[in-house]
């Protein structure tokens, strides 16, 4: 199984060191070509209107949302939330739109009230998740085929529709595996 | 509009933490492989955000206009960096002088997203770095080499950039910087563990930082670059020498096609390891920035040697 993992910016580099931990092949994805033989694939955190414009300039946008279409597992945080969604509020900015929800960026407001907490995840219910919000999105809208996996003080902060996951917080930035190990479960 | 959450206990009581070191530090790595920009109003803050920075960093005066003009250079009027902030989704950072801690609380109240403590102002202090564990806003501080980056980060920056020569278009100090600063990683990493507290004497830095820098291999923060970028190949170029960002300063909006440089240049972070790439994105981007020989300033016009 090799996982791909988009390296156009953002924190590529925590997720391919988690990957690693979890001992999958990984690859960075850059160019349409490093698609090819990829099982499935992370969209890391980072600026998700500098990551939306690359991914459109380099024509990965429409690779990825082919992919998806043919079942290849996505897993985004924080930024690839928002660049999953098919609703930005407020928002036209580039991106796959593959999921049936909208968000809100910087929903909790400036880097400032960046925060963590110990938050539930409904695959693993025994233990909460160290969640890890930094300028963080939320979720706003869910369609029907949508799950809700996590919620903070009522907002919806984990979700997922079929082969695509998304988390507003940032599992790659603790030592804790497990939302990297569910997302492999979905990994043919 | 339908939401439901049924998959889990509604009772659950979160402890919040807010501004903890790993929130901090966590903002740099998001922006790495990234660009910065400098601008002065809100105009320029969207052509930044249109060609993809990551972040711009409010100012009134670019470093260049700063060298030009002289006086006292201070940190900026509260509105401008509002307007900035409000006319932008990406993160604002907006500069203090070295040591004032009074205009870093002013920009904290203000809500940037990031404080450089920035040697391209005129210093406040000239000995006390501003403590920036006391504050919820991460730093970023300058750095010509290995201690003063450690004792910055000691002093609580959760990124380091090097100090280049701000304003002058001219990328040779922050080269010089940034292969300082990697040349000592490499040493620390591969010395023998009893020699530690030998080079945290020689370096002036804190000795736990460099026991961490032995064990890790890498700065304990993320490592950008600035001070002199001007091209798409200046950008690539303090990637491969090791920079995980770059901040662009007067080199975006001093250059002809300030639009189409600015893109350029983020195209250049993300593929700098690619040579067709660079050579497509650096073709008719027209005039650069007006450059300056740095061994043609005189010591009292030099900004990277402000900082203790």
């Amino acid at each position: 199984m090799t996982v791909g993992v988009l390296a156009l910016q953002g924190d590529f580099a925590e997720h391919l060191a988690m990957l690693s931990r979890l001992g999958v092949d990984t690859r960075e994805v850059r160019k349409v070509g490093d698609l090819e033989g990829v099982d499935a694939l992370i969209i890391p955190g980072g600026e998700s209107t500098t990551i939306g414009k690359l991914m459109a300039r380099y024509g990965l946008d429409a690779a990825i949302r082919a992919r998806a279409q043919h079942g290849m597992p996505i897993y985004g945080t924080c930024a690839g939330l928002i660049l999953l969604a098919q609703e930005i509020e407020g928002s036209n900015q580039p991106r796959l739109g593959l999921m049936d929800i909208a968000v809100v960026r910087n929903a909790f407001g400036r880097q400032i009230e960046s925060f963590e907490a110990d938050i539930p995840f409904a695959p693993t219910p025994d233990q909460p998740i160290r969640g890890v919000f930094i300028r963080a999105p939320i979720v706003s809208r869910v369609g029907a085929g949508v799950q809700v996996l996590s919620t903070f003080e009522d907002k919806i902060v984990a979700v997922q529709q079929g082969n695509l996951l998304a988390t507003a917080f940032h599992p790659e930035l603790t030592d804790d595996t497990r939302v990297h190990r569910y997302f492999l479960t979905l990994v043919k | 509009m339908t939401t439901h959450v049924s998959t889990h206990e509604q009772s659950n009581r979160y402890e919040v933490q807010k501004a903890t070191w790993r929130t901090k530090v966590g903002l740099a790595e998001m922006l790495r492989g990234g660009v910065i920009m400098d601008v002065v109003n809100a105009e320029q803050a969207q052509i930044a955000e249109e060609a993809g920075a990551v972040a711009v960093m409010a100012l009134e005066r670019v470093p260049a206009d700063i060298r030009r003009e002289g006086g006292v250079a201070r940190m900026s009027d509260p509105r401008m960096i509002e307007e900035i902030m409000h006319a932008v989704t990406i993160p604002v950072m907006a500069k203090c002088r070295i040591g004032h801690f009074a205009e870093a609380m002013i920009l904290e109240a203000l809500g940037v997203d990031f404080i450089d403590e920035s040697e391209v102002l005129t210093p406040a202090d000239e000995e006390h770095h501003v403590n920036k564990h006391a504050f919820k806003t991460p730093f970023v501080c300058g750095a010509r080499d290995l201690g003063e980056a450690l004792r910055r980060i000691g002093e609580g920056a959760a990124m380091i950039r090097t100090k280049g020569e701000a304003g002058t278009g001219n990328i040779v100090e922050a080269v010089r910087h940034m292969r300082a600063i990697m040349r000592d990683i490499r040493r620390i990493h591969s010395a023998p563990e009893d020699e530690l507290m030998a080079i945290a004497k020689q370096l002036q830095a804190p000795y736990d930082l460099v026991v961490e820098i032995h064990q890790t291999g890498r700065l304990p923060v993320p490592n950008f670059s600035a001070g002199g970028i001007a091209t798409p190949a200046d950008a690539a170029l303090m990637m491969w020498l090791g920079a995980e960002a770059v901040f662009v300063g007067s080199g975006v909006f001093k250059s002809s096609n300030p639009e189409k440089r600015a893109r350029a240049i983020v195209d250049a972070v993300t593929y700098y390891r690619e040579p067709e790439v660079l050579a497509e994105i650096s073709k008719g981007l027209g005039e650069a920035m007006p450059s300056l020989d740095v061994r043609k300033l005189a010591d009292e016009e030099l900004m990277a040697v402000r900082g203790w």
